[in-house]
């Protein structure tokens, strides 16, 4: 499914990187421990955190993920939406918590 | 796509203490080069996620560090030596889970003792050196196919 398929249905803030909705999404991770996310995510997966600090763009370019959902409604720093437009991460927002965003999310990717 | 590494490349980076804000930049910078040379993603991948990884512990723990690099038609060495407390117990440290990781390292999600075993896991050959008061000095080698 595409990143854009998944904002539309879930109904997510596009922060950053606009052009990254083209990218195929194959499922997701949910942690809020950057090297969890380091050793278990991958390719493709969408990162669901509540981690909104400027080290989350490094993971998510290292591993190459889809992008970024933060919760929570979570203000995100200027400089980390800067970052990540530099590096081509797409950073998402919603007010739901983890465990509702994954379940969507989840309901859509099985 | 073969690989168009015809001699050795190697380089360094300078690593900060705390100094979060370009925590990465490193490993961003060793990935696109790896990725031009046309070494394979998964293997570049886990160059990135080691070389992250060792970066981030200098930031976390000492003062400052380096970061060389030597690439060969071969195979990457990566070595990260800083100037932090040193590790009293390496194969404690070596456990997954076991962190002695300051508070505001924790609360911004590192510090879940992962980090040495990552370095482990991505790496064909790892090495830890390290001495209390002085310093830790990791190394690790990934081939190339």
């Amino acid at each position: 499914m595409k990143l854009s398929d998944i904002v539309n249905k879930l109904s997510l803030d596009v922060k950053t990187y606009k052009d990254g909705l083209q990218h195929a999404v194959t499922g997701a991770y949910v942690s809020d421990l950057l090297s969890d996310v380091m050793a278990n995510s991958k390719e493709g997966h969408i990162w669901i955190t509540l981690q909104a600090h400027i080290n989350i763009v490094a993971v998510a370019s290292m591993k190459d993920l889809a992008g970024i959902i933060i919760i929570g409604g979570r203000q995100v720093p200027e400089e980390v939406l800067k970052k990540a437009d530099e590096e081509e991460i797409t950073v998402m927002t919603t007010p739901l918590s983890a465990f509702e965003i994954a379940g969507r999310l989840y309901q859509l990717l099985t | 796509m073969s690989l168009n590494i015809k001699e050795t490349i190697d380089g360094s980076f300078q690593l900060v203490g705390a100094d979060f804000t370009h925590a990465g930049e490193a490993s961003t910078q060793l990935k696109q080069k790896l990725a031009e040379l046309g070494v394979p993603d998964g293997i570049v991948r886990r160059v990135a996620i080691a070389t992250f990884e060792a970066e981030m512990n200098a930031i976390i723990y000492a003062a400052a560090g380096w970061l060389h690099y030597c690439i060969t038609p071969q195979s990457i060495t990566i070595q990260v030596v800083d100037m932090g407390p040193g590790i009293e117990n390496i194969e404690l440290a070596m456990q997954e889970g076991y962190s002695t990781a300051p508070d505001w390292a924790r609360e911004m999600g590192w510090g879940a003792g992962m980090g040495l075993p990552n370095m482990k896991r991505n790496s064909d050959i790892f090495k830890i050196d390290s001495v209390v008061g002085e310093g830790t000095t990791v190394e690790m080698i990934i081939n190339f196919p």
